[in-house]
């Protein structure tokens, strides 16, 4: 199997917790995803949108989306994604832990303020 | 990963191009509703996507099985590479067809004899009623134990609390009527419980019944003294397809058995046999309890255990019924059952499997153990070829290596290939297998069990499957793990060229010669030792002389046809006057049995005068029944005395003759023992011994001769109360002719049988020379097999010394070339090389005979008249190898005085 590196690793896991949280408000097609996640960042992430297709295949793969053919507003054929129940179990517990790192990242670089 | 997906991907690929098209669509609209013209519009949304392949890729990655996909290349490529080299493949996959083959084979039949469960419903609840009785030695013997007796079996039968049924049964002859010509067929008459047992449903009416056991009228003269007259009849498969057509109105009818009509009340299915008996018949024993005593130890016992009760728990059961059989019953008035105390009787049941398969596992074992040896041998060689092949691919596989590819890879892939080489030959080995069996079946060894139910189940599959990976991978690992290292640059930079001849690299070569070598002189040797037996068993004396030329029939007058014995004993010496007066006839006779033929004999305590034994328990004797000139006829020669003359038989007169063993254990030496007396049991008249007989193999030719008394083939009884005499009813006749076998000879014998009683039918019509090579078929099965596989081990030996010689010299060609031009001789040059093969055969040898010597113990089962360590043997076979390595290295040697320096050093 091939490996992925450890940074990989990382920046997906962060991308898998964005797509998680994109899909709360409703579902939404790889368009959307992509451009939702430019836009709320305001566009600080800059991500690459093939990337996000491989991304969403995992989600899908893992359970926690969901994946039907709809109609786009510019009635187009699209592939739209929705969260599942464990999605959303899963964009909780992604959430709680990246707070805390945050967190821990913050009080290390700025101790003296606490 | 999961296989769905992965069957599925293809079809996955496509919406993910769909659903990557919408992308750039959307985006191409977008990028245009911003103002940008449209075609820039399009390429921009192509260039914010990235690269769009890679994504494809990722995703059916995610749904691939790595490790599926790339063994499916290797496969691939294993396969190309095998076509490019067909003679490599070909001589590679036939050697490992022939090992895999021969394993399949013999395991299908150990499988089949040994392993599976015999074809009864719940078999493994199946029991035989084996007894010991060390009090009885002689009537108890190895194989049978202690048989039960009538009695025993009524109180076992009706007391237990172990057993769902129990019975007892007898095998036998009959002589049917009224069909056809008279016809004798072979029987199995059963007690109740028997076929309750066995629980094998008929295949129409019903099976034999209580009722059917209850004798309707008392039998004076029946066989065995027991049974009461039955009337009641099954059929086996066979008999009832070859008389009746497999017609099922034949049930009710009526068919004359011994000259007593029966009626058909059942039939059982193909395949049907009670433990080893396959019977045309199956007659009641309807034992007349009035007249049951205590003795008559003759029949089998067999019995179905109930759910849950162990062996050891049914042992105890029959033990404790052992005393109330002996208080119950008795030998007539002044007897006591206590008596059989003295023999020590003690119930040791036997699974029905162990009954049926008897000792010819040893045999199996030792055949089987031979055939993985040959496969080892087999794998050795192709090893061997593998290693050339692969030395030739070295610059492959380091430019492989060189490009990136991981040495587990590699392996991998030499793996693959091996294995494929496995299984292909697995392949061809399953056809050899069947050929093989489809033979053993047409020769039928007779002592071989279970013979036909010798098939090739899951289990032989799964065991061929298994042998042809396992040989393939580990045919791999040879070359796999010399080759698959590093040293690219070496090999790379090399260019090939063997600059000297590198000693590492031969030890892989070398080793396998060696092991091969090793492997064919103990196969050899246990051929050997086999061999060495069929020659000590052929110098034995058997007790009877130029077998080719004595006819064996056997007669048998049921009481039915003529009740009185005087009649009958008249009847059987006009039989003997007309076979004697056939042209070419040199004399006749009879007698309870044929020397090896294996008919219930009679046994019981012998007395000598003046010898008492304690307790009053004598050993017990095996019994003979002969007519005056049987013996002249057979051959055994007379030690002492006279044989018995017709006018003594008619006169009932009080005489026996005895076996030289016998004489010697009373009286010291044989010519002592004439006119000497003994009896039968305690009370019974004294019999004048009139002469001794020379010792007769009458157990087969590897079993010790056993002390027989002869009485005569009428002789007065006893315990018949109107004073009846006993006379053998069943008998073999045995005609010395040099006509004897021939066609035209059985129509005399024949119609001299009929000129005397039309009703008469003849059975086992076969000359002395097909019962003693019966006699011998063991051992000459084990030696066939043990030959085939130690001529096949030599052979593969042999190539592969031939192999690794050839081998060494083109490798030393640039070698020999600079010794030629040196002024080497041609013949120094030539002993090198026959030399080195001579090392090799050596080693190969010396390691050979320490395994040889500890695996050949096992053998000793199955050896007579030679110890497993005969220096001989191991001598003999080891100048042989050695020879014939001399001659394997000098061929490819010869080739080395045809040498042109020049030529030489040019080569490669």
């Amino acid at each position: 199997m091939a490996k992925p590196s450890p940074r990989a690793d990382m920046l997906q896991g962060t991308l898998d917790m964005l797509v998680l949280q994109t899909l709360v408000l409703g579902p939404a097609h790889g368009h959307t995803i992509a451009h939702a996640i430019e836009r709320g960042s305001e566009d600080v992430l800059q991500i690459e949108h093939g990337s996000l297709y491989p991304a969403l295949h995992r989600l899908e793969d893992r359970g926690w989306i969901a994946s039907f053919w709809g109609t786009s507003e510019n009635n187009r054929k699209a592939k739209y994604y929705r969260l599942t129940s464990a999605g959303r179990k899963q964009l909780l517990e992604e959430t709680t832990r990246w707070e805390q790192m945050v967190r821990a990242i913050g009080r290390i670089l700025k101790p003296a303020t606490e | 990963m999961s296989f769905r997906r992965f069957w599925r991907r293809a079809e996955w690929d496509r919406e993910r191009r769909e659903e990557i098209e919408s992308y750039v669509q959307m985006e191409t609209e977008d990028n245009i509703a911003r103002g940008m013209p449209d075609d820039e519009a399009r390429f921009a949304a192509r260039r914010r996507f990235g690269n769009a392949t890679l994504a494809r890729e990722e995703i059916y990655r995610m749904n691939s099985i790595w490790f599926v996909d790339t063994l499916v290349g290797d496969v691939r490529y294993s396969l190309r590479m095998l076509a490019r080299s067909p003679i490599f493949t070909a001589a590679a996959v036939l050697t490992l067809a022939i090992g895999i083959g021969a394993n399949a084979a013999v395991f299908s039949v150990v499988n089949s004899v040994l392993v599976r469960p015999l074809r009864y419903p719940k078999a493994e609840q199946l029991i035989a009623l084996h007894q010991d009785a060390p009090g009885a030695a002689g009537l108890a013997n190895a194989a049978d134990g202690l048989n039960l007796s009538p009695s025993m079996y009524f109180t076992y039968a009706e007391q237990n609390r172990t057993f769902q049924a129990l019975g007892v049964w007898m095998s036998g002859m009959a002589n049917v009527t009224g069909l056809a010509e008279p016809e004798q067929v072979r029987t199995v008459s059963v007690s109740d419980g028997v076929l309750q047992a066995l629980d094998v449903p008929p295949a129409a009416g019903r099976w034999l019944l209580a009722a059917d056991q209850i004798p309707q009228a008392s039998e004076p003269f029946g066989f065995s003294g027991f049974s009461g007259r039955s009337s009641t009849v099954m059929l086996s498969y066979g008999y009832w397809q070859r008389h009746f057509g497999g017609d099922r109105s034949v049930i009710g009818r009526t068919l004359t058995v011994d000259s007593l009509p029966r009626q058909i009340v059942g039939v059982m299915p193909e395949g049907f046999r009670i433990v080893k008996a396959e019977p045309d018949l199956i007659l009641p024993l309807a034992f007349d309890r009035s007249r049951v005593v205590s003795a008559g130890f003759a029949f089998a016992g067999i019995g179905r255990l109930k759910g849950g009760v162990t062996i050891a728990q049914a042992n105890a059961d029959l033990a404790r019924l052992l005393p109330v059989w002996m208080d119950t019953w008795s030998n007539g008035p002044n007897s006591n059952g206590r008596w059989y105390e003295n023999w020590r009787i003690t119930p040791t049941i036997r699974p029905l499997k162990q009954q049926v398969v008897g000792n010819v596992g040893d045999v199996l074992w030792v055949v089987m153990g031979t055939i993985v040896l040959v496969l080892l041998i087999a794998c050795a060689n192709v090893a061997n070829l593998l290693l050339v092949r692969a030395e030739a691919r070295q610059h492959e596989l380091a430019l492989r290596a060189a490009l990136g590819a991981r040495a587990a890879r590699i392996i991998r892939g030499l793996l693959v290939e091996s294995a494929l080489l496995g299984l292909m030959g697995g392949a061809l080995g399953v056809g050899i297998a069947y050929a093989g069996l489809t033979l053993l079946a047409a020769i039928g060894p007779a002592d071989l069990p279970r013979l036909n139910e010798i098939s090739m189940d899951a289990r032989s599959f799964g065991f061929t499957l298994a042998l042809s990976v396992l040989a393939g991978l580990l045919l791999g690992l040879v070359p796999a793990w010399k080759y698959a290292g590093p040293r690219i640059s070496s090999v790379l930079r090399g260019t090939g060229r063997t600059a000297s001849l590198s000693r590492e690299r031969h030890r892989a070569r070398n080793v396998l010669v060696v092991a091969q070598v090793a492997l064919a002189l103990v196969l050899l040797v246990s051929a050997g030792l086999m061999i060495r037996t069929a020659l000590a068993l052929r110098t034995v004396e058997p007790g009877f002389t130029n077998p080719e030329h004595l006819q064996t029939v056997r007669i048998s007058i049921p009481s039915s046809l003529i009740p009185e014995p005087q009649r009958v004993f008249r009847t059987q010496n006009d039989l003997a006057d007309r076979l004697a007066a056939i042209p070419g006839v040199a004399s006749v006779g009879f007698a309870l049995e044929a020397p090896m033929e294996t008919v219930q004999p009679n046994w019981d305590n012998v007395f000598p005068e003046g010898k008492t034994y304690p307790g009053g328990v004598a050993p017990l004797r095996r019994f003979e029944n002969i007519s005056p000139g049987f013996l002249r006829t057979t051959g055994a020669r007379l030690v002492a005395g006279r044989e018995f003359t017709w006018t003594d038989v008619y006169g009932l007169r009080p005489m026996v003759m005895i076996s030289e063993n016998l004489a010697r254990e009373f009286w010291g030496t044989p010519s002592v023992a004439v006119g000497k007396r003994l009896r039968w049991y305690q009370f019974s008249p004294w019999q004048e011994v009139i002469g001794v007989v020379q010792d007769v193999r009458q157990n087969g030719i590897q079993e010790k001769a056993p002390e027989i008394v002869y009485w005569p083939a009428m002789m007065g009884n006893p315990f018949a109360p109107n004073g009846a005499p006993f006379v053998t009813r069943a008998a073999t006749f045995v005609i010395r002719s040099d006509r004897a076998g021939t066609e035209a000879f059985l129509t005399q014998v024949r119609q001299a049988v009929w000129s005397v009683n039309a009703s008469l039918p003849l059975a086992s019509v076969r000359t002395m020379r097909e019962v003693y090579e019966e006699s011998l078929a063991t051992t000459s099965f084990t030696l066939v097999m043990l030959g085939i596989a130690g001529a096949m081990a030599m052979m593969l030996g042999l190539i592969g010394i031939y192999g690794v010689i050839s081998y060494a010299v083109s490798q030393r060609t640039r070698e020999i070339g600079i010794r030629v031009a040196l002024g080497a001789e041609p013949g120094a040059l030539r002993r090198l090389f026959v030399r080195y093969g001579l090392a090799l055969a050596g080693t190969g040898v010396a390691i050979g005979s320490v395994a040889a010597a500890g695996l050949t113990r096992l053998m000793k089962s199955v050896l007579f008249g030679v110890s497993p360590f005969d220096p001989l043997t191991y001598m003999a076979v080891a100048l042989v190898l050695i020879a014939a390595t001399v001659l394997a290295s000098y061929l490819p040697a010869r080739r080395v005085a045809g040498l042109d320096p020049v030529e030489a050093l040019k080569a490669e």
